[in-house]
């Protein structure tokens, strides 16, 4: 364990879960437009994700963007690997290169 | 607080010299801006790391003055 909590935090996080949003709000209920977009695209291909509210914890809120060197949220993670905000993501959506990055990291999908 | 379309092409060419920038400001309220940028600093870098490279440019402002950039960039054909 570091002397950084909130690091171990989001260490743990993205290694126990396949795929994890550092989003604001939640996937039933998203905050802001970029967190609800990304959200969008996981439910349309059926990614089972877990959706962490940044909203509810400040140091949360900056620590992930210590961590990943990424100024805003959302945040998609895949098997511990941080894949982008919303343009990137959307942009690999819109280019077939979100399902392939999916395929080569053994994430189940639907379509 | 909000940026104009001006200070945010001014800083991504103090940091990428010679950006070819363009600039969309998406809602007028100084908040919300699409921007292309092509520059020879991002051939070979994954789009994340090239996205890194104007952030950094922005110094900071990225999240905090400016909400919202949405960001395609790619590196000059041939780079």
């Amino acid at each position: 364990m570091s002397d950084n909590p909130v690091n171990d935090r989001i260490q743990s996080e993205i290694d126990e879960n396949s795929v994890v949003l550092f989003m604001k709000g939640n996937p039933m209920m998203p905050q802001c437009g970029f967190s609800a977009a990304i959200t969008q695209v996981l439910t349309q291909m059926e990614v089972k994700f877990k959706g962490i509210d940044v909203l509810a914890d400040d140091e949360l809120r900056q620590g992930i963007k210590e961590f990943s060197s990424w100024p805003t949220i959302p945040q998609l993670y895949v098997k511990g690997d941080f894949v982008g905000g919303c343009d990137i993501v959307r942009e690999m959506y819109e280019n077939g290169e979100l399902k392939e990055l999916l395929d080569n990291k053994g994430v189940e999908y639907a379509s | 607080m909000a940026m104009d379309a001006a200070d945010i092409e001014r800083l991504i060419k103090e940091g990428l010299p010679d950006a070819e920038v363009t600039i969309q400001d998406l809602k007028g309220d100084g908040d919300h801006y699409a921007a292309t940028v092509v520059s020879s600093a991002f051939a070979g870098k994954t789009r994340v790391q090239q996205h890194q490279l104007v952030y950094q440019a922005l110094q900071g402002r990225m999240g905090n003055e400016l909400h919202a950039l949405a960001l395609q960039t790619s590196a000059p054909d041939g780079a």
